[in-house]
C-alpha cells in the first residue's frame, strides 16, 4: 500500500518549482514517502496524478493545526512508534481544563494564571499551550460568553468541549478568529450535527467514542461527510486503557496504514488527585498523545508534563548542543570566574542554571566536544588540555576576564596539568557536580 | 480492522528473576520478590502477559546519609546514621526490597574494611526480613575487596549484588556463584556493552537467567529520554528473542532525581516553578513512573511520598487488563 519515493515521483510534474517548499520534486516525493509531507503540498499535481496516487500519498497520520495570531500549534504527522527509529516530530500540546460554570472573575483569574506559567529549562521555554474550556454549565449562552472571556485572557490555543452541538457552534462562532479546536464530547449521540458545526465554522474537530473500533467507525463517517481535520479521543478511560489505545491507534496508522485512525489523539488526565493526573498525563505524553488535557492547576505538576515532553521530543539523532565558546552569565565583569564545561546542552545548562539561580556573574567556557558530556568527552579525548587551551585562546578569555584562573569540573581533575601546560592558565579543580558549584565558588573564589 | 490486529506476537518473554530466600529456601526472608516475566511491550496486556509487578527497592547507605538533601533527611531523621534503623524505616515506607549501598567503602567516605561492610550487611539482614540488594561504592579495587566478604556474609539469602562492569566482573561473579546471589550488570548507556557484559559473565559460568541489567539512569529532564530509548530498544530486542537482552531492568531513580535542580532548588531561585517541598518527591515519582513505560522492572527509590505515588501507579497499571 505504501509507495516508494520513486513511485510517487513518477506522478509529480518534475518541474522543481519549489512551491511545495522543497528544493526538488524528487526530494518532495521522498518526504511524502516517509510520511513527512502530504501530496496536497504540491500545487501542480494534476488530477490524473492525484487519482493514481490516491490515499497512498497521504501521510499515515494527518497534521492538524489550530490556534491563531502567532500562537498556532501543530500536532500529528508522526512517522514512528519509537523515537530511536527516527524522532517524534510534533510535541504534545499541554492543555489545562477549566469549567465554564466558574464565576467570571474566577475564570478570568484562572486563565491569567495559566497564561503566566512558563518554565525556562535547558534553553527552552515551556508553557501551557492550550486552554480547554468545558461546557459544564450545559448552557449555550454561558459557554459562548465564557469562551470570549477565556480568549481575552489566555493568548494561546483554545479547545471548546461540549456534548451539545448547539453550544459548540455558539462558542466556536464567538472565538472563531482564534481557530479553536472543537471537541464533541460523546460525538456518537449526534454525529452529523457535530460534523456540520465543524464544517460550517471550518474548524478542526475532536471526535470522541469509546475504543478502537467505535472511533474508527466515527472517523470514517466524519471523513465521508467531508471533514479532514480530525483529532481522536477515546473519552474517559483509565490510564492503562488510554495508553493501550494510544499504541493501538498509532500502530494501526503507522505500521498498518489504517487510514481510519490516521489522526492525532487527544487524551484527558482528569483524575481528581492531581498527583495521579500528573502521572497519567506524563504517560500519555510518552506514549504518543497529540494533546493532553489535564485537570491541573499547580505549576509544579505542569512542570513535570513540560519536562517529560521536552525530553521525549528531543531529536535522538542530534545531541543537544549550545554554541561552543565563552558564554557570559549575569553580566560578568573582570575578575568573574571562568568555568569550563562542554557544549553538550545538559552539561552546559547544569552549570548555567546553578550560577544564574545563585546570581553569580561568571563566564562559562563551553569547549566544543561535539555535544558530548564532560566524562564522555574526556574519554574520547575531545576535552583535553589542548582543546581547552584552544577554546580559551579563541574566546580571548584572558582579555575579557582580566585574569588567568580557570575552574575545571572535578570529574576531569586529571586534566589540570595538561591544561596549565597548554594554556598557561592556573587551574582550579572545581566540584564533581554542578550542584556543588555555588558553595564551591563562595568558599574558593575571590574576585 | 480491530484493536487486536495491531498486537505483536513476540518470540520470547523477559526472564523472571527471584530475589530473596525464605526459610524454606534456606534463607531468613519473610518473602521473595520476583521481577520480569513480561511477554509484551510495557503494559500492553492485549498482546501478552505484562509479567510480574515492578518492585520498589528503598535505598539506604551504610555511611554518608547525612549528605542527602534536606527533604529526605526530614523523612528519615537520625536513622541515616544507622543502617539497621534506616532499613526498618525504609520497610515502613513500603519497600519491597532494601537497597544497601556501601558508600563507606569509598576512599573518600572512610574506606571501611571488608569486615565492617560485611557486619553492616548482617545487621541489615537482621533488622528487616525483606530481600536485599547490596551495591558497591563504584571504586573497583574497593568493591573487589569488600563485596566478596559481604556476599559470604549473606550466603543463602539470594541477594542481588552489584555492580559488575565490563572491566570489572570476575571477582563478584565468582562470589555470587559461590554464595548463591543474583547479579546486577552495569552498562552505561550502551546496549552493546550490556550484551557484551552478559556474555562475559556467562563465559565465567554465571547463568544469563540470573542477571539484571542496569543501563544506568538519568533523571527526568537530565537525559531521561536517552536512557528511555535504550531501555525500549533493549526490551524490543529481548522480546524479539535475543537471549542477551532478555534480562529484567533496574533503574536507580532516587539518586538521580534528587540531584535535579527541579527537585532541590527553592522557589525563590526558580520563580514560578512551585514549592520545592512538592517538586522534590514529584520529580522522583515521575522519573520512576515514566521509566515504567520503557520496561523498568525494579526501581530504587528514596522519598516515602514518591514511593507511595509510584506504588499506587503500579497498582493502576496492574489492575485490569486492557480490552
Amino acid at each position: 500500500m505504501a509507495l516508494s519515493g520513486l513511485e510517487i515521483y513518477k506522478h509529480l510534474p518534475k518541474s522543481n518549482c519549489k512551491e511545495c517548499g522543497v528544493a526538488t520534486c524528487l526530494a518532495f516525493a521522498m518526504k511524502v514517502a516517509s510520511g513527512q509531507a502530504s501530496l496536497e503540498g504540491c500545487p501542480r499535481l494534476d488530477e490524473k496524478g492525484k487519482t493514481a496516487l490516491g490515499e497512498a500519498g497521504a501521510p499515515p497520520q494527518s497534521l492538524i493545526s489550530f490556534g491563531a495570531n502567532g500562537y498556532g500549534f501543530e500536532i500529528g504527522q508522526e512517522t514512528v512508534l519509537y523515537r530511536h527509529e527516527d524522532k517524534f516530530y510534533h510535541p504534545t500540546a499541554i492543555s489545562v481544563c477549566i469549567n465554564d460554570s466558574l464565576d467570571n472573575a474566577i475564570l478570568e483569574q484562572r486563565c491569567k494564571e495559566l497564561s503566566a506559567i512558563a518554565f525556562d529549562r535547558m534553553g527552552k521555554t515551556s508553557v501551557v499551550d492550550m486552554l480547554a474550556l468545558v461546557n459544564a454549565s450545559k448552557d449555550t449562552a454561558r459557554f459562548a460568553e465564557a469562551a470570549r472571556l477565556a480568549a481575552a485572557s489566555f493568548p494561546r490555543s483554545l479547545a471548546l468541549l461540549s456534548p451539545d452541538p448547539t453550544a459548540l457552534r455558539a462558542a466556536g462562532e464567538a472565538v472563531a478568529a482564534r481557530r479553536p479546536l472543537l471537541w464533541a464530547l460523546c460525538t456518537g449521540s449526534n454525529p452529523e450535527a457535530f460534523f456540520k458545526v465543524a464544517e460550517d465554522l471550518r474548524l478542526p474537530l475532536c471526535i470522541e467514542a469509546p475504543g478502537f473500533e467505535a472511533l474508527a467507525g466515527l472517523a470514517d463517517q466524519a471523513r465521508v461527510s467531508g471533514l479532514k481535520d480530525l483529532v481522536l479521543s477515546p473519552g474517559p478511560v483509565s490510564s492503562q486503557e488510554g495508553c493501550a489505545f494510544l499504541t493501538q491507534s498509532r500502530r494501526a496508522a503507522i505500521t498498518k496504514k489504517f487510514r481510519s485512525l490516521g489522526y492525532p489523539v487527544a487524551m484527558m488526565a482528569m483524575d481528581e488527585d492531581p498527583l495521579r493526573a500528573t502521572v497519567d498525563a506524563c504517560w500519555y505524553i510518552l506514549k504518543y498523545a497529540g494533546i493532553v488535557v489535564a485537570n491541573l492547576t499547580r505549576p509544579e505538576h505542569i512542570l513535570a508534563l513540560a519536562a517529560t515532553r521536552q525530553d521525549i521530543y528531543t531529536n535522538p539523532q542530534i545531541p543537544v548542543q549550545v554554541p561552543a565558546g565563552l558564554h557570559e552569565v549575569g553580566d560578568p565583569g573582570p575578575d568573574a570566574p571562568v568555568l569550563v564545561t562542554t557544549n553538550f546542552a545538559l552539561s552546559y545548562y547544569s552549570v548555567e542554571s546553578e550560577i544564574s539561580s545563585a546570581r553569580i556573574p561568571a563566564y562559562i567556557l563551553a569547549v566544543d566536544t561535539e555535544g558530548t558530556s564532560v566524562l564522555t568527552a574526556w574519554a574520547a579525548e575531545k576535552l583535553t588540555g589542548a582543546t581547552t587551551a584552544e577554546a580559551l585562546a579563541k574566546a580571548r578569555a584572558a582579555e575579557k576576564a582580566g585574569h588567568k584562573k580557570v575552574i575545571i569540573p572535578g570529574l576531569v581533575s586529571v586534566l589540570s596539568g595538561s591544561i596549565k601546560e597548554e594554556s598557561g592558565w592556573d587551574v582550579i579543580v572545581g566540584p564533581r557536580e554542578a550542584s556543588g558549584l555555588v558553595s564551591f565558588l563562595k568558599a574558593n573564589w575571590r574576585s | 480492522m480491530k484493536a487486536q490486529d495491531t498486537a505483536t506476537k513476540w518470540a520470547a518473554a523477559i526472564n523472571e528473576v527471584r530475589i530473596g530466600a525464605t526459610p524454606a529456601d534456606g534463607g531468613t526472608r519473610r518473602n521473595t520478590v520476583t521481577i520480569g516475566g513480561a511477554q509484551c511491550v510495557p503494559w500492553l496486556a492485549y498482546e501478552g502477559k505484562t509479567g510480574n509487578r515492578p518492585a520498589i527497592a528503598v535505598e539506604i547507605w551504610d555511611r554518608g546519609g547525612e549528605t542527602w538533601p534536606g527533604a529526605l533527611l526530614e523523612q528519615y531523621g537520625d536513622c541515616v546514621k544507622d543502617p539497621a534503623a534506616w532499613a526498618k524505616k525504609a520497610a515502613e515506607f513500603g519497600a519491597d526490597l532494601i537497597c544497601l549501598k556501601l558508600m563507606g567503602a569509598h576512599p573518600a567516605m572512610g574506606g571501611i574494611s571488608a569486615r565492617e561492610a560485611a557486619d553492616t550487611v548482617k545487621s541489615v539482614l537482621a533488622a528487616v526480613d525483606l530481600p536485599l540488594i547490596v551495591w558497591g561504592c563504584d571504586v573497583n579495587e574497593r568493591d573487589n575487596e569488600v563485596l566478596p566478604k559481604c556476599s559470604e556474609a549473606a550466603k543463602g539469602e539470594n541477594c542481588l549484588f552489584g555492580t559488575i562492569k565490563e572491566k570489572n566482573y570476575r571477582t563478584l561473579v565468582a562470589s555470587c556463584l559461590a554464595d548463591g546471589h543474583k547479579l546486577l550488570a552495569e552498562s552505561p548507556l550502551d546496549i552493546n556493552i550490556a550484551k557484551q557484559l552478559n556474555v562475559l559473565a556467562h563465559d565465567v559460568g554465571y547463568p544469563l537467567e540470573q542477571l539484571v541489567i542496569f543501563p544506568t539512569t538519568a533523571a527526568l529532564g537530565y537525559g531521561f529520554e536517552y536512557v528511555y530509548s535504550i531501555m525500549e530498544r533493549s526490551r524490543l530486542a529481548g522480546l524479539g528473542g535475543d537471549p542477551l537482552l532478555r534480562q529484567p531492568t533496574l533503574c536507580d531513580v532516587g539518586l538521580q532525581a534528587w540531584r535535579a535542580k527541579e527537585a532541590i532548588t527553592a522557589e525563590d531561585a526558580l520563580p514560578g516553578f512551585g514549592p520545592v517541598g512538592a517538586r522534590g518527591p514529584l520529580w522522583e515519582a515521575i522519573t520512576a513512573t515514566n521509566y515504567l513505560q520503557a520496561g523498568a522492572d525494579l526501581l530504587v527509590m528514596r522519598h516515602p511520598g514518591s514511593i507511595r505515588l509510584v506504588k499506587e501507579s503500579i497498582d493502576r497499571l496492574c489492575s485490569v487488563p486492557a480490552a
